[in-house]
């Protein structure tokens, strides 16, 4: 295996309609600062990788008009995932393993502002027997919730502090959107979204893009002083049918968990994709994480969760704090799908 | 075979979703220039490219195009077609004239209908002029042009434009 790490992130500041910029403008300055920083010329960058989804954009190939952010002509090496920015990761991951490229730029950036996104996010459904139903991504991940509240034992209460946690954290982040101090209690009080969910435990609807270039071994160290090493990167998926599976547990996450090498040693930190209060909780159950490990020092997705982006974030919000020298050792971990169905993790090392 | 043994081959599913795009910095002052008539691109401020209608980015260069330029209506057909399909998503029946038009002063062509011009005598490097509808009617849309026509001017040399076919 070749190492692999992290030399730079940048993100835009999460917001709740981004009425002013589009797509193009949005990712433009992200990708400049995280091309800045890394050190690397545009030019000698080998892969450029995004991820994006048109459902959100309303267009087909919504991708490619994106690229007038990344100056792709003359002709770059480029591919996209239609899938949260952590898998294009993946690809530019797996790309340098190959051997042929020592570097990648991967960006990822969504709009939810300009459609209805309850409902676009109904269509990631099986189309024959669930999305003609409409259920609509709160109500499936109240599912969820309910099912670990009984499963566990755990109760609203745990689900309220963890949203409170989020939130006190998220206030040192420039780029959240939901910040401030909570007293669990308080939020306890307030009525269900979708029983058991209240507003809190859901997070909030974003409009954001991130940025991230990855390089490997000799380059790594030239460019960066404290690489975010990445020693292990799974990912695993699980049924398309939520009732096909224990909603419960993160079955995928543990094992995703596992081949990524985490159970080799202690983590400081975790930045978990988890856009909800209870998925929280269930990751760390899958991941095996103790009191002591600090989960989403960022404020994680629920202070700011742009689809497609939020688990880039993931991936960058660990990197840096390991590139600061704040931590040696840090879980990233991102989801896609409904209640959790498809889950990467990886452990990244500080030198 | 009965009734009941046969296949079921489809299922009704209909989707319905609703998007308010947003135009962004770039074709917003674009769209507003339109509505005032006027035809506002952007140049690099590396490579000095001149793009209308203006993207906010330069394709090559990777950095925003900030700088406004104002050009006119004038320019050159560096390619064309002549549609005889029809389509309910046209405003206009078939025959017609389509052309890649390159304005003066801009370094991208985009693409506009030719009309006031027999089928046989549009051409490329032929010199045109845009057309805009009256101005009570002018809005922030490129429809505010409402086609470019023929100017009495000789043809374009291909040397000045085979860069931007
Ligand atoms: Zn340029």
């Amino acid at each position: 295996m070749r190492d692999v790490a992290i030399v730079s992130f940048a993100q835009a500041k999460n917001v709740r309609r981004e009425l002013d910029a589009n797509e193009v403008e949005m990712v433009m300055p992200v990708v400049s600062e995280a091309v800045e920083q890394s050190g690397i010329p545009r030019r000698e960058i080998g892969f450029t990788c995004s991820g994006s989804c048109d459902y959100l954009a309303g267009q087909p190939f919504s991708f490619v008009s994106a690229l007038d952010a990344v100056g792709a002509w003359p002709p770059i090496s480029e591919s996209h995932v239609e899938m949260d920015g952590a898998w294009a990761l993946y690809e530019a991951w797996v790309k340098i393993q190959i051997g042929d490229i020592d570097s990648a730029l991967i960006y990822a950036f969504g709009k939810a502002s300009m459609g209805d996104l309850p409902d676009v996010l109904t269509l990631q459904l099986d189309p024959y027997y669930v999305a003609p139903l409409g259920p609509d991504s709160v109500s499936m991940a109240a599912l969820q919730a309910r099912a670990y509240l009984e499963a566990t034992g755990r109760s609203e209460r745990d689900l309220a502090a963890v949203a409170a946690r989020s939130r006190k954290d998220a206030k040192t982040n420039p780029a959240a959107q939901v910040t401030g101090d909570f007293d669990p209690e308080r939020l306890l009080g307030e009525p269900y979204l979708v029983s058991p969910l209240r507003k809190h435990d859901c997070p909030p609807i974003s409009d954001g893009a991130a940025a991230i270039v990855l390089a490997s071994g000799d380059l790594a160290r030239k460019v960066c002083k404290r690489p975010a090493w990445i020693r292990g990167i799974d990912h695993r998926i699980e049924a398309h049918g939520l009732g096909n599976r224990d909603l419960a547990k993160s079955l995928s996450t543990a094992e995703a968990g596992r081949r990524a090498g985490l159970g080799t040693g202690a983590v400081d930190i975790a930045e978990l994709h988890a856009p909800f209060t209870h998925q929280e909780l269930i990751l760390r159950d899958a991941l095996g994480l103790g009191n002591e490990v600090r989960v989403n020092p960022s404020g994680g997705p629920l202070a700011g969760n742009p689809m497609m982006v939020a688990g880039l974030a993931r991936f960058g919000e660990a990197a840096r704090v390991l590139m600061d020298g704040q931590a040696s050792r840090a879980v990233a971990h991102a989801t896609s799908g409904p209640c959790l169905q498809q889950n990467m993790v990886a452990v990244l090392e500080g030198e | 075979m009965s009734e009941s043994l046969k296949p079921v081959t489809a299922i009704k599913a209909p989707v319905h979703l609703e998007f308010s795009y947003t135009a962004g910095r770039a074709s917003t002052r674009f769209l507003r220039g339109m509505a005032q008539g006027k035809i506002l691109g952007q140049r690099c401020p590396e490579c000095g490219k001149v793009y209308v209608p203006p993207r906010g980015s330069c394709t090559i260069c990777a950095v925003p195009t900030d700088v406004e330029v104002e050009v006119t209506g004038k320019g050159t057909v560096t390619t064309f077609c002549i549609v005889r399909i029809p389509s309910d998503s046209l405003s206009i029946d078939p025959p017609f004239t389509c052309a890649h038009i390159l304005l003066d002063g801009a370094d991208l062509p985009f693409f506009a209908l030719i009309q006031e011009c027999p089928f046989d005598e549009v051409r490329m490097g032929m010199r045109v002029e845009a057309v805009w509808v009256p101005k009570e009617e002018l809005g922030p849309t490129f429809e505010s042009i409402k086609y470019f026509r023929p100017i009495d001017e000789p043809d374009a040399s291909f040397e000045s434009y085979k860069e931007h076919l």
